[in-house]
């Protein structure tokens, strides 16, 4: 673990005026899974196509296991393999015929026939890629993405159309190479996914990390690591709820009081509804979960400063 | 880590046999390029006029010109009409890309396409002198090194027609417009209509300066066993590269 398998420093990227990336910095340890969460155009998939070699960030650095991926694409190929969001094969092309095609590619390529039958790809070798299901396709997308016996495995919305079997599958085969050595980019928005997955994740929002840290640092550290809610035996003030120590955002929920905050929360909002005489009927206490955590960092990126999350 | 070059044989025989058999999945391309041409001469040359030598060809006759004409043909059908789509629609849906982040460059799936296709001509041009042969008694070229030769400029400066088209286009959609409004002036000036010899004085002089009307005249020289007039030859080379290098300015793989 001496020398991180991805470190990603300052990168920028920008299309015309548009920023897709404007300041992202990370590393990735050897073997790590390492996910990276945001909403829609956050800059994700730029962020990973940069660390791919596909493009070349305006200003910032980025080195795969050494290599620079921007000016040293033949290297890095070698040691990245990468599923891309939305690729598509030749319509005609059969899946046995890609995987051997890809295999070609690669000095010392995984056994394909292996990977088929992780992925439940062997009763389909013989039809031709257009013919596959949505599933199908993206399943040999990532038997693709790893004949090449990649050292850092890049994988772009892994589970986009795949049933919830198949997405177990595909998650066990990611684990299975990750405790190969294998370091695995996984850039999604699915949050459960993240959360199997993930030894450690980036929050990204707008072009910059708003969060870094395991699944449980970022649910522990963010601004909503606990759910308070209970059905208030009278009427309750809501404000000054709200203004009680660690305690983030509160809501009626029809009759249920939601409040989420920190680790203090649930004993402060006990504290004031005891004083007022209010008996809290109904009282779940909820760890917070990747979701809320993912929302209070994405939701009002505007009004933080990204330096106050949680690093 | 590794320091095997990524082009090795079996990647690219691999590449090469893969591209082979997609490509023998398409059997509209095989029938315009293979089939249609030979067909096409068959058809013509049972014109009855079409078996006398005509001195307005140097002694040939009509089906003679013609069976060269078909060859343009099968070359145009495969330099603007099938390598384009297959080119631009591997472009489309980001195989091109998914190459790129692969030890093996893209470029050599398009050399594998270009590659197969001047296969395809040349087995359109095998079957179009034999049928030519076979049926109509169609004399092998008098002089076979310059027909080869002419055969050669005209298959590099189509496929360079091919590429600009492919080049300029973002979509395949746009691709196969251009590819319509380019073949019927090229299979014109090929001879398709009406020889290019038996054209009449300016229309004769503007379509001896385009790729395929000098192409025409250098075959038709070789058929005769004469050697081609130097600037048919540099006309249909000249056009070949001009085109080429604007195709590779052009070129995007995305």
């Amino acid at each position: 673990m001496d020398i991180p398998a991805v470190q990603v420093e300052n990168l920028r990227k920008t299309y015309g005026t548009t920023v897709a990336v404007d300041d992202v910095s990370f590393e990735v340890a050897q073997g790590q899974v390492f996910g990276i969460l945001g909403p829609n155009g956050a800059g994700k998939t730029t962020t990973v196509e940069s660390v791919s070699g596909l493009r070349v960030g305006d200003s910032g650095r980025v080195r795969v296991h050494g290599v620079d991926p921007w000016t040293d694409r033949g290297a890095a190929t070698r040691i990245i393999g990468v599923q891309l969001q939305q690729t598509q094969l030749q319509p005609k092309i059969t899946v046995e015929e890609a995987l051997r095609l890809w295999t070609s590619f690669y000095d010392d390529p995984r056994p394909w026939g292996e990977l088929a039958e992780r992925l439940d790809l062997t009763t389909h070798l013989r039809r031709h890629f257009g013919d596959l299901s949505g599933g199908q396709q993206q399943r040999l997308s990532v038997a693709l993405a790893l004949v090449g016996r990649p050292r850092v495995a890049v994988l772009d919305e892994l589970s986009t159309g795949l049933d919830p079997r198949a997405r177990r599958d595909v998650w066990s085969l990611v684990r299975d190479i990750r405790d190969e050595g294998t370091t695995i980019l996984l850039v999604t928005h699915a949050m459960e996914e993240a959360h199997e997955l993930s030894d450690r994740i980036a929050i990204i929002d707008r072009g910059r990390v708003r969060a870094i840290g395991s699944p449980a640092e970022l649910i522990g550290g963010a601004s909503s690591a606990t759910v308070v809610s209970f059905v208030p035996s009278a009427p309750i003030d809501l404000v000054p709820i709200r203004e009680l120590a660690d305690v983030s955002q509160v809501r009626s929920d029809g009759d249920r009081v939601v409040v989420e905050g920190g680790e203090g929360a649930p004993t402060a909002v006990l504290g004031a509804l005891t004083s007022a005489g209010v008996v809290p009927h109904g009282l779940r206490v909820l760890d917070g979960t990747l979701d809320t955590a993912y929302l209070s960092l994405t939701d009002h990126a505007d009004d933080h400063d990204p330096e106050e999350a949680p690093a | 880590m590794s320091t095997v070059t990524a082009s090795t044989p079996s990647t690219t025989s691999t590449v090469v046999r893969t591209e082979a058999r997609l490509f023998a999945r398409e059997p509209g391309s095989l029938f315009w390029i293979l089939l249609f041409p030979p067909l096409l001469l068959g058809i013509l040359g049972a014109v009855p006029g079409f078996h006398q030598a005509e001195p307005g060809l140097g002694g040939l006759r009509v089906v003679d010109v013609y069976t060269s004409t078909v060859i343009m043909f099968a070359m145009t059908t495969a330099a603007v009409f099938s390598m384009p789509a297959v080119v631009a629609g591997y472009r489309e849906r980001g195989i091109l890309r998914r190459l790129r982040t692969t030890p093996v460059h893209p470029a050599s799936l398009l050399l594998a396409q270009v590659g197969l296709h001047a296969a395809a001509v040349l087995a359109a041009v095998v079957l179009a002198l034999t049928v030519g042969r076979v049926v109509y008694g169609v004399p092998w070229p008098g002089s076979v090194l310059w027909y080869a030769v002419g055969l050669v400029l005209a298959t590099a400066t189509t496929f360079s027609i091919g590429a600009v088209l492919t080049s300029v286009a973002r979509t395949t959609r746009v691709v196969q417009t251009l590819s319509m409004i380019v073949f019927f002036p090229m299979i014109f000036t090929a001879g398709v209509y009406l020889p290019v010899q038996a054209m009449p004085g300016v229309l004769h002089d503007i379509v001896v300066a385009t790729p395929l009307g000098a192409a025409a005249e250098m075959l038709s020289d070789a058929m005769l066993g004469r050697t081609p007039d130097l600037v048919d030859l540099l006309v249909t080379a000249g056009w070949g590269v001009l085109l080429a290098l604007v195709s590779v300015k052009l070129f995007r793989w995305e």
